[in-house]
């Protein structure tokens, strides 16, 4: 069974002037394949640096604590080694890749995650299923990865992704933004068949309680100032849909302005 | 430190360079300062002089090699040949006057190759000039592959005429050492419902800047000119076209994609569409992509489109300079791709459509190879 675990995290963000800027205050969670946590907190409190540091991002610099995947220092290890390791983060905003189509984007993250080229007879029908599953029309593969993409077709292929590369951990951020109610369905059903495995742990990141009424989490996470301030079981997330943030926002400050 | 520029449609640029002065000696031109429009942006001094010499001695003329040619294409020296390129600049003029010998490629009318011809041009290495003309007969249909290696201070002119129907697919590839320079003048003239395919390929070199230039001398004639660039730290690569619309029905279709990758690697490109009064039911279009690599690259891109008459079926251009940044490698790498495979992948792809308008398979892997060498070599 595979287990993410972060502890007293501490990150700052690197401003364009070459300061760095303090956003995470130590960050301990734990996360094991099967699980399903969910973090939630106000606009500003971290959550996407938590996502985005542990992923590898360079706009990050981890100033202390630590994170492991099996035992493994993640923190040591370049962006692609995390991912092989097996770390997925399903992007808020996918980036776009002009000139690379989504069939070839997709066959050569297989072939890297995998360490050996998925077979050509099985492969695409898996593909086309995939895409299927999530409501993409299969032309998509040979459109440039995430150009001229809605919104929504954007997070649908991200969840294409988490279900083709079977990752160990797969942290999703802000998957629900920016999605109609049709969408939410299809995406929670995508990210639901890969709970049910059980041989992937989730942590879903987001604002609002919304897609918690279709993806259940097993804990909920209160994060404020950089920091998880209270923590609990599904019934959290229930009062922070009727009560908002604000009673953890006196006192705590925000990270971010 | 990075720029990229795209500078601004200019007008009134094409039509004078369609009247410039031609003259076959090169004393008629003055010498060049750099502060021509034509060559503002071409490092002069990096030319080894030929921006100012007046047909000082040369060394011998490149080799040319050639193995089995297909059925109707034949392959000779001659002393001299009916200049198809008028010369129009100090340096068509200067390689026009001391180009000692033509190569000569004829393609017999009627003639149907099934293969590609291939050429290879050996450089010299010392200061040399040449002329090539090949010349493809009514109705025939033909692939010519050009290819140009070794060491190189050289000023050469192409020279292509297609005749009434005949249809040609040229290949030119600069593929020189590192310290290579050139500057290439190529000129089609078009017969009436003849057709080119250009496929210019710049790879090595430390200065390379080719102008190409067509010619309708007939309605129907067609022109699709494709270029594909990569130039590394240092390389000084320019691409110049001059596509001149004079007569009606004609089409041309300009593409050309580069890429740049390390400091002061630096490419142009001036594309000018001039659409005489007379050239109605003109169908034209061109479209310039570069894609920077790395900082401290330089990519330079100007669209120019004449237009004197409003009766053409089409006339459009586009240009576009785009990074290849560090939230795409992110993305690549987050996918578990490796940061060399997700640069290739991204190369690749961005000169896929190139790529398959080369007619050999062996001649596509080839380049496909040597784009990818690039980004290796780079340690991307």
């Amino acid at each position: 069974m595979s287990v993410l675990e972060i502890r007293d995290l501490k990150v700052s963000v690197k401003l364009p002037d070459g300061q760095l800027k303090p956003i995470l205050a130590g960050v301990d969670l734990t996360v094991r394949a099967g699980e399903t946590h969910a973090i939630m907190g106000p606009n500003g409190s971290g959550k996407s640096t938590l996502a985005y540091s542990v992923a590898g991002h360079p706009k990050y610099e981890i100033t202390g604590g630590s994170v492991t995947l099996d035992g493994q220092d993640v923190l040591a290890m370049t962006v692609d080694e995390r991912a092989r390791a097996g770390l997925f983060l399903a992007m808020q905003y996918p980036v776009e890749v002009p000139g690379v189509s989504v069939a070839n984007f997709l066959r050569t993250a297989k072939t890297a995650i995998d360490g050996a080229a998925p077979k050509l007879r099985t492969w695409s029908g898996e593909l086309r299923e995939a895409m299927e599953r999530l409501g993409m029309d299969p032309a998509f593969g040979q459109r440039n990865v995430n150009e001229g993409f809605s919104g929504g077709e954007k997070k649908r292929h991200e969840i294409v992704q988490l279900e083709l590369l079977k990752p160990k951990i797969a942290i999703l951020d802000e998957t629900d933004s920016g999605l109609d109610i049709d969408a939410l369905r299809v995406v929670s059903a995508g990210v639901n068949r890969v709970r049910d495995t059980g041989a992937t742990g989730i942590l879903l990141i987001t604002h609002y309680t919304r897609i918690l009424r279709y993806v259940k989490p097993d804990f909920v996470h209160v994060f404020v100032g950089g920091r998880i301030v209270e923590e609990g079981g599904p019934e959290l997330a229930e009062s922070l849909e009727a009560e908002g943030y604000e009673r953890y926002l006196a006192g705590a400050g925000s990270a971010r302005a | 430190m990075t720029a990229q520029t795209v500078t601004p449609p200019q007008t009134a640029v094409a039509k004078t360079k369609a009247q410039a002065l031609r003259s076959y000696d090169v004393a008629d031109f003055p010498a060049l300062t750099g502060r021509e429009e034509e060559w503002r942006f071409t490092p002069l001094k990096r030319l080894r002089g030929l921006a100012t010499m007046d047909g000082a001695a040369a060394g011998p003329a490149p080799k040319v090699e050639y193995g089995e040619l297909p059925a109707g294409t034949s392959v000779s020296t001659v002393d001299g040949a009916d200049p198809v390129l008028v010369p129009f600049d100090r340096i068509s003029a200067l390689a026009y006057g001391a180009a000692k010998q033509v190569t000569l490629v004829e393609v017999a009318a009627e003639a149907a190759a099934a293969e590609p011809a291939y050429l290879r041009v050996v450089g010299p290495g010392e200061l040399s000039f040449a002329r090539t003309q090949v010349r493809v007969g009514r109705f025939a249909r033909t692939a010519l592959v050009i290819e140009q290696v070794g060491p190189a201070t050289l000023a050469d002119n192409v020279e292509v005429v297609v005749a009434e129907g005949a249809s040609l697919t040229l290949v030119t590839i600069a593929n020189w050492d590192q310290d290579a320079v050139q500057a290439q003048h190529v000129r089609f003239r078009l017969g009436r419902d003849a057709k080119v395919t250009h496929v210019q390929v710049a790879l090595g070199g430390d200065l390379v800047r080719q102008y190409t230039s067509v010619e309708y001398t007939g309605r129907g004639g067609e022109a699709e000119l494709y270029g594909l660039y990569f130039a590394d730290a240092g390389q000084h690569l320019e691409h110049r076209l001059l596509v001149d619309h004079s007569v009606p029905d004609c089409r041309s279709y300009v593409a050309y994609r580069g890429a740049l990758q390390g400091e002061s690697a630096r490419t142009v490109w001036v594309g000018d569409v001039l659409i005489q009064k007379e050239a109605t039911g003109t169908d034209t279009y061109e479209i310039n992509r570069n894609l920077v690599l790395t900082d401290g690259a330089r990519a330079d891109s100007v669209p120019n489109l004449e237009i004197e008459t409003g009766e053409v079926i089409g006339a459009g251009h586009a240009s576009a300079t785009g990074r290849f940044d560090d939230e795409q490698l992110f993305y690549l790498m987050s996918r578990g791709i490796p940061q060399t495979e997700a640069r290739k992948l991204v190369v690749r792809g961005f000169f896929a459509d190139l790529l398959a308008k080369v007619p050999m398979d062996e001649l596509r892997e080839r380049l496909t190879t040597a784009v990818e060498a690039r980004l290796e070599k780079a340690g991307a």
